[in-house]
């Protein structure tokens, strides 16, 4: 565990390196336009972005900055610094991205151990088909249909927007349906194995309820795979959440991301990456320290 | 071995994906001349002549669809191709490297998992494609000049989708490792690489082909995605991502053009269930097979 939390901060610098020298060696700057500026104020705006002197000038500075906490200046979004920006969009796409874990983890358990707990039944082999289809449907081609159908001919809920619960609710249902499939089926798969196992030959033969050896007995064990499987989760939730984010409209930070790349915007672009990496590796951490946790006390 | 004797519940996705497979191949040189070009009727709903409809430019959807269906297609298969090589060989190499060379090379699998490498790729494509076409109109080579984004593309979206193939053929080679056909050839001398080339790898070709059909998807999501934020594929080209992103763009309260949405969505709905179905048959009948 301790190697663990020794390697973040190496990870974090190669994130921090790749994501410069990406950015930085890529033709054309950000002041390019269609109209050429006269070279004093490039140079001048580039002085002022330290986007001047010789590159390895540029990293070490750029790390020392990061290092203070300082993310620097947005070149698109004039006089606001990443760090405002990101101050602003962050608790938006984490407000999304919670909400639609929770979603993914709530419903994925459900039908998982909905399933398992009836095998060779209609019900399993009904809600495994529903898991595949779900898993078919990526968040692009879930979410315009939901506002098509939901938001269009039904008139139900909002379009897009952000600020309201109702706003939150079909935002977060797409972007958690495909994973919340992906762990039915983990759970699914785990639990009949689970399920097969000599300590619940036993917890039969004292007469337990079915319900009582699922729950109380065999979901402990068969919950492994699922938790070795939220690191990965929360990975491709945030990189969902991007398209999530356009589609309906969600001013997070997900669309400051896709501009950024678009305008060439480089330490707008570096600031999302390095903060998206950084929660990533904080978040698995405590997936790490839950997984030997749970690990060890089923062991004793 | 796979492929000629399919489980009988891999056959209708096997027939489906051979239909997809060919409608996209041969459909757009049916009607190409008289109907990809730009046409009077805009947003017109589906009818005879235009199965699909018609987009804002009065462009047949269904052609769209056939053509926009050879880029996601192919990029799939390549770039899970790609991948394959690559999963393949980190794999092997970990599974029969020395416990802690393959703890550590595991480790760092681990790590990429849990990074958003979509992210990755994404600044890497945008960065690199000018690069690429510079140097390849550079060096005359024009075929690539237009599809540099492209070439990139399935390059990138090869080395991101990797990890669970290297992952399925360590675990896979490190049980191979203790039978006693690669112990015998050990014992009469060959060496670590013959035992990779000639023992190992042929013994991972099943497993290899299987997880082949659940990298396809990924690879094509992955595709769709990019385009779908207009990152991939551009303007003239099209894939199932970018008629997508075409399509949720056009829905609005006041004119409804649902089916530019719609039918893309089908065609790579029935695409991914189809392979999802073929590679749980085929993983179903190899679990069988070793038990």
């Amino acid at each position: 565990m301790f190697r663990r939390l020794a390697s973040m901060p190496i990870v974090l610098f190669c994130v921090v390196s790749i994501t410069f020298f990406l950015i930085r060696l890529s033709p054309g700057g950000p002041f390019d336009s269609e109209r050429k500026i006269p070279p004093a104020i490039e140079k001048q705006l580039l002085a002022k972005y330290k986007l001047d002197g010789p590159l390895v000038t540029q990293y070490t500075g750029y790390l020392s900055d990061l290092l203070h906490g300082d993310l620097r200046l947005s070149t698109k979004y004039r006089n606001r610094s990443v760090n405002e920006i990101l101050a602003q969009t962050l608790p938006v796409t984490l407000t999304l991205g919670a909400s639609a874990f929770l979603l993914a983890l709530m419903i994925g358990l459900w039908i998982g151990s909905f399933a398992a707990a009836r095998p060779g039944t209609m019900a399993e082999g009904f809600s495994l088909m529903l898991t595949l289809l779900a898993i078919s449907l990526p968040s692009f081609v879930l979410g315009p249909l939901l506002i098509l159908i939901f938001s269009i001919k039904l008139a139900w809920l909002p379009v897009g927007g952000w600020g309201t619960p109702e706003q939150l609710l079909l935002p977060s249902i797409t972007l958690a349906l495909p994973f919340a499939a992906v762990i039915a089926r983990l759970l699914h798969d785990s639990l009949r194995e689970t399920l097969s196992e000599d300590f619940i030959r036993t917890a039969r033969a004292k007469g337990l309820r079915e319900t009582r050896i699922i729950y109380g007995h065999a979901l402990r064990v068969a919950i492994l795979p699922v938790v070795s499987y939220l690191g990965p989760l929360a990975a491709n939730l945030l990189t969902g959440s991007i398209v999530v984010e356009t589609i309906f409209h969600i001013p997070g930070a997900g669309g400051f991301f896709v501009n950024s790349i678009l305008n060439r915007d480089g330490f707008l672009l570096g600031g999302v990456v390095i903060v998206y990496c950084l929660l990533l590796m904080i978040f698995n951490l405590l997936v790490d320290l839950s997984y030997s946790f749970l690990d060890r006390r089923i062991r004793q | 071995m796979t492929g000629i004797d399919l489980p009988r519940n891999g056959r209708l996705p096997f027939l489906i994906l051979l239909l997809m497979v060919a409608a996209v191949i041969f459909g757009p040189l049916f009607f190409r001349h008289s109907y990809d070009l730009p046409g009077e009727l805009t947003y017109a709903p589906p009818s005879w002549s235009h199965p699909c409809g018609t987009d804002l430019d009065g462009r047949d959807l269904l052609i769209r669809i056939l053509e926009g269906g050879r880029i996601s297609l192919l990029v799939g298969l390549c770039g899970a191709g790609i991948s394959l090589l690559i999963g393949t060989t980190y794999g092997l190499i970990a599974g029969s490297a020395r416990s802690s060379i393959d703890n550590g090379m595991m480790r760092f699998v681990d790590i990429l998992y849990s990074v958003p490498r979509l992210i990755f790729i994404l600044i890497f494509i945008n960065s690199f494609n000018e690069r690429l076409q510079l140097a390849a109109s550079a060096h005359g080579w024009n075929w690539l000049v237009g599809s540099s984004r492209l070439v990139i593309l399935i390059l990138s979206l090869g080395v991101i989708e990797w990890l669970t193939m290297a992952r399925i053929v360590r675990g896979q080679t490190l049980a191979l490792r203790e039978r006693s056909y690669v112990a015998a050839a050990r014992v009469l001398g060959q060496g670590y690489w013959a035992i990779l080339w000639r023992h190992l790898l042929p013994n991972l070709a099943g497993i290899v082909l299987v997880y082949l059909t659940l990298a396809i998807p990924s690879v094509i999501i992955d595709e769709a995605f990019l385009s779908f934020l207009g990152l991939g594929v551009q303007a003239p080209q099209s894939s199932w991502g970018s008629l997508l992103a075409e399509g949720a763009a056009s829905i609005n309260p006041l004119r409804g053009a649902w089916w530019l949405l719609l039918f893309p969505s089908l065609a790579l709905l029935t695409t991914l269930l189809a392979l999802y179905n073929l590679g749980a048959a085929l993983r179903r009948r190899l679990s069988a097979k070793s038990h």
